[in-house]
């Protein structure tokens, strides 16, 4: 069962990733594959494991201030700031719409 | 105060065709200014409208986030503050840098149990933390760690009151239901500079704890969902798990607004954002359901988007910058186990108390809610409901009033009338706090006392406030010795007085 254009083109939407060629569709295929095989096992009444540290209790830190006060360590990688903010754009640039990129996956 | 109650009957406030204006943006609706918002106490049946056409039942859900009191922030070790220098408060796991990881705060983990608890909650002994996934710029993970799967708390509820037909005498107590109550990450702050087309971001918020209380469409209008959130806000200022000052951004309120004919389906239902304040959630709550109406009355369609609340025009617009229905890929979170909480039946013997979160322990310590109070101060001191109700509207307002009844023999059913008519319409005429108040309880309560042992009348003791109130520093005897204000006991001395009034009178 092949993955639709349609999907594919969301997957790039949503993630930004982009699949480039057919060869990165086919490794997309191959790990869907190898993913489908966990429906050979019967998992009826069986509770879903969410991590494999299941039995290991979630750690609890107290409330105290340990972190933080290295603006400039942080803004050292920025490629633009103004004084001490980070600059973005003015708002989210989404990917193009299929039909007004170009992508292989138009082909 | 309390929010007048929904007594009346929805109505278009205002005429089409006749130069009013129609839904979008444009200046507010009703010519007569207050709009009369209604459905009914029974809840929600609304009379056919003046036009004839069928009633509509507004329904109203919230989606509120309260930031977590806490010195820390929820996954990490940056500190919590409102106005610090930007990117001071980051640290590297807050700006998402590579080979972070999430560490729970112990202390948000309470908060939220308190929470659920004050709000009738089932705790879940076991909660598990999700990836929510989108971009935004203040966002540096593009994803926030939330509760989608399972969240800490559910099914709780919370009780409000309504006066009816603006009258406080006639308070009537209505419940919404509680979804459920999720721990999440706040995001950080986008500053949008539009001349330099460019986005400023701070990320000092990002990572701050959030209690996200979700609210079941129970409400019906702008009023009952502004008196749900100012219990809610009142309720969490006194477990002190939020501060909830909605001004500082420490409750954000998000409104679901749809309307439907009795008998029939929900309606389309669209989100209002960016509500600053609870005056302006009953506004836009209100603005929405008669836009909505006036819009399917005339044969349109309602979008299923977000929209804002303009304060300036008073009406709500559709957000840009919102492309469709989000795809948020919600997945566990994989650097979290889940969370797990007990009670003193499931204590585990051996484990390290610090790393252990005991609900009954936190429920046995939980301090008297809003609703209890109210009952012990109508109980012990004999006022009415809604005196009390107003004494804990106002903040430290309660707390004078008890320390002047501690410090006066006047009865509290004669003090409730001076704290509630007099002193607290000097607050608001100055629109001081309590705190900032000129007149200390131990100054009123020498001022009641002069009244009780009827040495002043009650006018001159208005008289004797209204010089206190100057903060001047007299005493109020002081103020009646230099006014002359004493009450006359004097039986010959009152006589002499007559008598040269008529005298003054004959010679005339």
């Amino acid at each position: 069962q092949k993955v639709s254009v349609e999907v594919l083109d969301h997957l790039e939407h949503l993630a930004l990733v982009d699949f480039r060629d057919s060869e990165g569709v086919e490794r997309l295929q191959k790990a869907i594959q190898f993913a489908d095989q966990l429906h050979e096992v019967n998992t009826d009444a069986v509770e879903p494991m969410d991590s494999v540290l299941e039995d290991r209790c979630l750690y609890l830190r107290e409330d105290d201030v340990t972190e933080g006060n290295c603006t400039k360590d942080l803004l050292e990688n920025a490629r633009e700031k103004v004084e001490e903010y980070f600059v973005a754009p003015p708002g989210n640039i989404p990917l193009p719409k299929l039909e007004e990129r170009d992508t292989f996956l138009q082909g | 105060m309390a929010a007048r109650g929904c007594g009346g009957v929805w109505r278009r406030a205002w005429q089409r065709g006749a130069g009013g204006p129609g839904p979008g943006p444009g200046p507010g609706p009703s010519p007569r200014g207050q709009r009369a918002v209604a459905c009914n106490a029974k809840g929600g049946e609304v009379p056919a409208g003046k036009s004839g056409l069928a009633p509509w039942i507004p329904v109203v859900g919230l989606e509120i986030h309260a930031q977590i009191s806490s010195n820390s922030k929820l996954f990490s070790g940056s500190q919590v503050q409102f106005a610090a220098p930007p990117n001071s408060l980051v640290s590297f796991f807050d700006a998402s840098l590579p080979g972070t990881l999430p560490v729970l705060n112990r202390r948000c983990v309470e908060a939220a149990v308190m929470t659920g608890l004050a709000l009738n909650c089932s705790i879940n002994k076991k909660s598990l933390f999700d990836r929510k996934h989108y971009f935004y710029a203040d966002l540096p993970a593009g994803y926030q760690i939330t509760q989608q799967r399972v969240p800490i708390a559910v099914n709780g509820s919370l009780s409000y009151n309504l006066c009816i037909d603006n009258k406080m005498s006639q308070m009537v107590t209505k419940t919404v239901r509680i979804k459920q109550i999720q721990l999440e990450q706040d995001s950080g702050k986008s500053l949008h500079d539009d001349t330099r087309s460019q986005t400023l971001v701070d990320l000092n918020r990002a990572g701050v704890g959030l209690m996200e209380v979700v609210m079941e469409p129970d409400m019906c209008c702008g009023e009952e969902a502004a008196a749900a959130v100012r219990e809610l806000q009142l309720i969490l200022q006194t477990i002190g798990s939020s501060q909830a000052v909605m001004a500082e951004g420490q409750l954000r309120v998000d409104a679901n607004v749809s309307v439907h004919h009795p008998g029939e389906p929900y309606g389309v239902r669209t989100e209002v954002k960016n509500i600053n304040s609870i005056r302006f959630l009953a506004k836009a709550v209100d603005y929405e359901i008669q836009r909505q109406i006036e819009e399917l009355e005339n044969g349109g369609t309602i979008l299923n988007e977000t929209r804002a609340f303009d304060s300036k025009l008073g009406c709500t617009v559709p957000m840009r910058d919102k492309e469709g229905k989000q795809d948020y890929r919600f997945m566990p979170e994989p650097n979290l186990p889940p969370l797990i909480l007990y009670d003193t039946k499931s204590l585990p013997a051996n484990m390290n108390h610090q790393q252990v979160i005991n609900i009954d322990w936190i429920y046995e310590r939980l301090p008297d809610l809003p609703s209890v109070k109210r009952e012990k101060l109508v109980e012990q001191y004999g006022i009415l409901p809604e005196h009390s109700f107003t004494l804990l509207n106002e903040d430290g307002l309660a707390e004078f009033f008890e320390s002047v009844v501690k410090q006066t023999q006047m009865k509290p059913k004669k003090v409730i009338g001076w704290v509630l008519n007099d002193l607290l319409s000097y607050l608001k005429q100055q629109s001081l706090t309590v705190k900032e108040s000129p007149v200390s309880s131990f100054l009123l309560a020498d001022l009641l006392n002069l009244l009780e042992k009827k040495e002043i009348s009650s006018s001159a003791a208005k008289q004797v406030l209204a010089e206190l109130w100057k903060g001047e520093g007299k005493t109020p005897l002081e103020i009646v010795k230099e006014q002359k204000l004493e009450l006359l006991q004097d039986q010959k001395e009152l006589e002499q007085i007559c008598q040269a009034v008529i005298d003054g009178q004959e010679n005339e």
